[in-house]
């Protein structure tokens, strides 16, 4: 089978000879897509260049591309405008403890869904999965309304307890039950017969196999919690427990202007840790999102 | 001594009745307790965050419920009549809404399926462009919004310096209502897209080769190729991108809070602003879960309607 398909694979994609003309074959392709590129990227190094720029020098005509110092005094004031560092933090937390919360709930039950027979399994199973399709907007005034009652305003425990129960938990349940129902049982029939209890076999044996899945949904849960916006901005108005999205809308003057270079400089410093990070483990990011993508 | 005699039977009897229940029940009933023990956070989880606040907001739509007035009474349908007949508000925002998904899902779903079928190719470089395509994607609402904005300023934002060098005297993008709802949805798009371009490219790249390649062989152009073989082969995977998508388009509302907070004159207002303008900066509670009612029923009624409209449209399903 495979010594069949050398000849025909040799036929279509030619050595290295020819492949300076091969590379002519894609330049129009290359083009377009270079062009298509430019409103992507294009934001972010705009950002970046106005995060060094003087209020004056932003809206130069014609534009400068680079700025003509990098001031760097930007970042320091945006410290300086208000707790910045403190928001940073909060976001940092809140995001850890719901990846982490999201982690247990979600692996637990998405692989007793796949795993363990009990009855109307199927029942709550489709009954979870309906949440999928309501958007959260739908639930967040009961919720509000509950909170208040709880006394839980003006706390980061709306945000952290919520989205550990709400349909991005649900997506990682869903992630992770799939994971197991595609792998092969016969590791935790063999820990069975070992003398494992049921949890062992869990904990022991079906995480550790689980680890690709867990990973993604990892990566999905933190920027869900570290990108929230609706949520923060409704249970929460203390200057100090703002979250990142908070702080950042909040660079304006009192008449509501964007104080633009001091908002650029700060989001410039809550984006590049995310995107250092997606340049590091571009694939696997995008592995993450492409597999919980495809939940139909 | 006699006395405690007849008791000893008795106690051994409820003893191996224990036995029986409790200390060594059935194998299938140790593994069904544990299920149970194992899903329980999130089914209790989802009851008291998600269940029991679905059944609170359609119970509170059915009340004169006011954060600021201290108001609970019940008022029956009065707030979906106001909806439908006296907010002068209610059907813009509708027709908003309206607007921004049919301009947002087709150019998402269209422009995706493109990106990804440029990618598809053995092309040098792809994965760069299909890291740059993506990188919107992880990157916050908030932040994203941000930046446009600035970018969107009247004449001195950095896209109306880019059309002038055409020619173009482009408009206050996000102060003039047409422009501000074309703004809002292509930023929206740039910002999403890269997310239904890879679920494509992963569908893209199972389509096995030999099925393309046969049929360049038995005489098909590109387009007749794409036609037939490609596009019945991703028909279920763009049904449910379409879906989420449209669902997606529901919820935009940092975009919108930051970019436009619904205006200017109410054109960017959608059911998703409206609603927390209604809630949280009126706190008129009542009106905006019949407003949450609304969306909740435009999403079961989309998601029903795709289901069975799947069985009809999609040809292969596994």
């Amino acid at each position: 089978m495979n010594a069949e398909h050398v000849p025909h694979l040799t036929a279509t994609y030619p050595g290295r000879k020819a492949s300076g003309r091969r590379w002519l074959r894609w330049l129009p392709l290359f083009v377009i897509l270079l062009i298509c590129c430019l409103p992507f990227i294009f934001p972010f190094l705009w950002m970046v260049s106005g995060a060094f720029k003087t209020a004056a020098e932003l809206f130069a005509s014609p534009p400068n591309l680079l700025p003509d110092q990098l001031r760097w005094n930007n970042f320091v004031e945006a410290f300086e405008y208000q707790p910045f560092a403190r928001h940073y933090f909060n976001s940092l937390y809140i995001a850890v403890l719901v990846t982490l919360g999201t982690l247990i709930v979600a692996s637990m039950s998405g692989y007793a869904f796949a795993r363990i027979r009990f009855p109307l399994r199927s029942v709550l199973f489709i009954g979870l999965l309906s949440a999928l399709m309501m958007p959260v907007e739908v639930t967040i005034i009961p919720n509000f309304y509950f909170m208040t009652q709880l006394n839980l305003i003006n706390t980061h425990l709306p945000l952290i307890i919520l989205p550990i129960f709400g349909p991005n938990s649900i997506a990682a349940m869903f992630l992770i039950r799939q994971f197991f129902l595609a792998f092969p049982r016969e590791l935790e029939e063999a820990a069975m017969i070992d003398g494992l209890t049921r949890w062992g076999i869990f904990w022991r044996i079906a995480l550790p196999i689980a680890r690709p899945v867990l990973a993604a949904v990892t990566i999905t849960t933190f920027l869900y919690s570290w990108n929230a916006f609706l949520e923060p901005l409704v249970f929460v108005d203390d200057l100090q427990l703002f979250t990142l999205s908070l702080s950042l809308r909040n660079f304006r003057d009192t008449y509501g202007v964007p104080l633009w270079n001091l908002q650029l400089a700060a989001t410039t410093l809550s984006i590049i840790p995310i995107l250092i990070v997606y340049l590091i483990a571009q694939r696997q990011v995008i592995n993450s999102f492409a597999s919980s993508g495809i939940k139909g | 001594m006699t006395s405690t005699h007849p008791a000893a039977p008795q106690s051994s009897g409820r003893a191996g009745w224990l036995r029986f229940r409790l200390i060594a029940p059935t194998l299938q009933q140790r593994d069904s307790l544990f299920g149970y023990l194992l899903i329980a956070p999130q089914v209790f989880g989802f009851l008291i965050f998600v269940l029991i606040p679905l059944i609170a907001v359609f119970a509170f739509s059915l009340q004169d419920r006011n954060l600021l007035l201290g108001t609970e009474d019940p008022v029956g349908l009065r707030n979906y009549i106001q909806l439908f007949s006296t907010d002068p508000l209610f059907p813009v925002v509708l027709r908003n809404t309206l607007i921004f998904t049919v301009g947002l899902v087709p150019l998402n779903v269209s422009l995706a399926l493109l990106l990804a079928l440029a990618l598809n190719t053995r092309m040098r470089g792809s994965t760069v462009f299909r890291a740059i395509f993506f990188a919107p994607v992880i990157t916050s609402g908030v932040a994203w919004a941000i930046v446009w904005r600035f970018m969107l300023q009247g004449d001195d934002g950095m896209v109306n310096q880019v059309l002038a060098v055409v020619g173009v005297n482009g408009p206050n993008w996000l102060f003039e209502p047409g422009p501000a709802m074309a703004a809002v949805i292509v930023t929206r798009v740039l910002k999403n897209v890269g997310l239904n371009m890879i679920i494509f490219l992963a569908a893209l790249q199972n389509i096995p080769r030999e099925l393309t390649e046969a049929s360049s062989i038995d005489g098909a152009n590109p387009r007749q190729t794409f036609r037939r073989i490609t596009l019945p082969l991703l028909a279920p995977t763009l049904f449910v991108a379409v879906l989420v998508t449209f669902i997606g388009s529901l919820q935009v509302f940092d975009h919108i809070a930051l970019l436009t907070e619904g205006g200017p004159a109410n054109a960017t207002m959608v059911l998703i602003y409206y609603i927390y303008y209604v809630g949280f900066r009126l706190f008129d509670i009542g009106y905006a879960s019949a407003l949450a009612v609304i969306l909740f029923f435009i999403a079961l009624f989309v998601t029903i309607a795709f289901w069975f409209s799947r069985r009809v449209l999609v040809f292969d399903e596994r």
